[in-house]
């Protein structure tokens, strides 16, 4: 059986976790020969990070419709969530780093997802634009808040202070998280392999709840808000699910970021954080997720490759993310598409006339 | 054409309307049962236009009423007052002898009043199927989380709404389209589509915005039939909104004419072909012939 028998759908879902599987293996087949450089596999483990973030997110703009602008805050409420379980637990005598990071990425998206959550039901009031500026600020006031947080833990358990460090009140114990410094001393204790299992699992996540009652009733509301309210779809509730759920697995994926470096710091969660992570929904199209897959990794191995010119990398994206909206109107590239298309799908006629005529929808 | 006028005819003959008009349109045989719709002195202010006023109207449980007017009268206005989508300045609505005073749209669709829209609303990059299950959503529930984790009742729910939307896509032999993405259909399959999607909601009350505009005279009598189709086997009320008068008058049992927001006219087809009102306000003023 061909694979073109397959429905569209479920043809996609095979590619998607194809390309995922296949990048994996071929990377450690890669580096078992020793071809990989050290700088690129560095970056191996923040790659399925951003992979991670740009299929979430890719669940509210894409799926839901949704302009968001505040990712990077609920991927550093994981980070940061996931290095103090951390931190508790090496402190409570658990040793196994498999654990470790199971129970952090755990209770870091758990903690993301609330947070998502409680942000989510003042912006869900809000639609397009607002909404956008929004979340930007909810992204920046998260920043701001880790800016000033100081955690610690000792024998006698957790300590919080939102003053300094001295203010805890500990005379032995480690600081966890130390305000603007960011969390200091992580256990490095993301592999690739882990940050595989987790992509994976985002994309499983994502895409068994695109093709289910739920999803559906998330793509309805994007295609059409009030047709969704005449059919009985609570609108609030769906956007607001699209939200949270992808505010836990932006949690995840931070958790992972940052048990591959020794420190993390608020301010790298800023606004240029969450654009990065837009730019590869952008690129990879909207609602694509094989898509947003391939050019979250792509993005991050190209400064990489092209390190030379890292410092102008801020505008390669701006001349990527110019070309992507601009490409895609041009006539020689919609021809190209056109007959790729058709050669592809020979055997699948096309629907009949499209709509014709009929009354310009608002 | 003759085909329907005779069906018409014949129905006409089997279902009584009661003769007074301005009281009362409801077919015989729904009179002893609660209404699917009652609007008592509904209204709605824009500023400081009165777009609908003081409008009653009951409908009984399985009949076809019309409401025609002129450009403008506020028919459409009317229907996104019984969906709320305007919330009513005043009056009252009620769906199946429940008050729908504070409910939002998709709380008054879960009640039993599902919609079509005069300008196409379609989801238009689901697929047709996925337009008809989204349409379900309400009729079979299964969680995000049973979703996320493909439990077995994920499964069983996924051929249940396939199944089932194949069924309701049959009534307009649209089962072979199934898979085709909404936006792409022609013009008058959306429409059909729309109704199929609405159905999909179980409803007691189906309200028909222009269901044949843009549709040619066969397909008109085409939908006309499915119209009547749709009202014998699902037992429900219909209310449509239409500018084909031959539509109107054939299928419609009882007729509700607006004009500047007011019902100026009620009764069945044949009482409102006479009315002079209606005449009146379709046509204008007959000027007087000086002697």
């Amino acid at each position: 059986m061909g694979i073109n028998m397959l429905k569209p759908q479920t043809r996609s879902t095979i590619i998607t976790y194809a390309i995922v599987i296949v990048a994996f293996v071929a990377v450690t087949l890669l580096d078992a020969m020793g071809l990989i450089s050290h700088s690129l596999s560095g970056q191996l483990v923040p790659i399925c990070a951003y992979v991670s973030l740009a299929v979430s997110l890719n669940l509210v703009v894409g799926v839901s419709g949704e302009l968001s602008l505040g990712h990077a805050g609920f991927m550093s409420v994981g980070a940061f969530t996931g290095v103090v379980v951390a931190g508790c637990l090496t402190r409570f005598g658990i040793e196994s780093e498999l654990v470790l990071f199971v129970l952090s990425a755990v209770v870091g998206a758990a903690a993301a997802g609330i947070i998502g959550f409680l942000v989510g039901i003042p912006v869900m009031r809000l639609r397009g634009d607002y909404l956008a500026i929004v979340t930007l600020a909810f992204g920046e006031i998260i920043k701001n808040l880790l800016n000033i947080l100081y955690v610690g833990v000792d024998d006698a358990g957790l300590h919080f202070s939102m003053r300094d460090s001295g203010s805890l009140g500990m005379s032995q114990g480690t600081i966890l998280i130390n305000g603007p410094k960011g969390a200091v001393g992580i256990d490095k204790i993301s592999t690739f392999a882990l940050g595989i299992v987790l992509v994976l699992i985002t994309v499983a996540v994502v895409l068994n709840l695109m093709h289910s009652r739920d999803g559906r009733a998330i793509m309805a509301v994007r295609d059409n808000r009030i047709a969704a309210e005449s059919i009985g779809i609570n609108v609030t509730k769906y956007r607001l699910m699209a939200f949270t759920v992808a505010s836990a697995l932006a949690g995840a994926a931070g958790v992972l970021y940052a048990m591959n470096y020794s420190t993390v710091v608020p301010s790298q969660f800023d606004f240029n954080q969450s654009i990065l992570i837009l730019v590869y929904v952008v690129l990879g199209g909207m609602g694509n997720i094989s898509g947003s897959i391939v050019s979250a990794a792509f993005l991050t191995v190209l400064p990489e490759v092209l390190r030379p010119i890292n410092q102008y990398r801020m505008l390669l994206y701006a001349i990527v993310l110019i070309l992507v909206m601009v490409v895609p109107h041009l006539k020689v590239y919609q021809r190209a598409a056109e007959s790729l298309r058709r050669r592809f799908r020979k055997d699948s006629p096309e629907p009949a006339v499209a709509a014709e005529g009929g009354e310009a929808d608002e | 054409m003759s085909k329907f006028t005779d069906f018409a005819q014949r129905r006409r003959e089997s279902t009584k309307m009661v003769p007074v008009p301005s009281v009362s349109i409801m077919p015989e045989r729904d009179l002893g049962k609660a209404p699917a719709l009652e609007c008592l002195h509904l209204g709605i202010d824009f500023g400081g236009l009165k777009a609908v006023d003081d409008f009653n109207i009951t409908v009984g449980r399985t009949e076809i009423c019309g409401l025609i007017g002129p450009n403008g009268a506020g028919k459409t206005t009317v229907f996104n007052l019984l969906t709320k989508v305007y919330a009513p300045t005043r009056g009252t609505i009620m769906v199946d002898g429940q008050d729908t005073a504070g409910l939002d749209p998709a709380r008054v669709n879960r009640l039993g009043v599902a919609r079509t829209f005069q300008n196409i609303r379609l989801f238009n990059t689901l697929t047709v199927e996925e337009n008809v299950a989204v349409g379900l959503h309400n009729q079979h529930h299964c969680g995000m989380a049973t979703s996320i984790l493909r439990l077995p009742h994920h499964w069983k729910s996924e051929k249940l709404y396939h199944e089932r939307a194949l069924e309701l896509l049959d009534i307009f032999d649209m089962a072979g389209l199934a898979d085709h993405e909404a936006g792409s259909l022609p013009y008058g399959a959306q429409r059909r589509l729309e109704i199929v999607r609405a159905l999909a909601t179980n409803p007691k009350l189906l309200l028909l915005d222009e269901p044949a505009a843009g549709m040619n005279p066969s397909e008109t009598a085409e939908l006309m039939e499915n119209i009547v189709k749709i009202r014998d086997r699902f037992q429900i009320a219909i209310m449509l909104i239409e500018h084909d008068m031959n539509l109107v008058m054939n299928i419609c049992e009882g007729i509700c004419v607006l004009n500047f927001g007011k019902i100026i006219a009620k009764g069945t087809p044949e009482e409102i072909q006479r009315n002079d009102a209606v005449i009146e306000a379709y046509l204008g003023k007959q000027k007087e012939v000086e002697a």
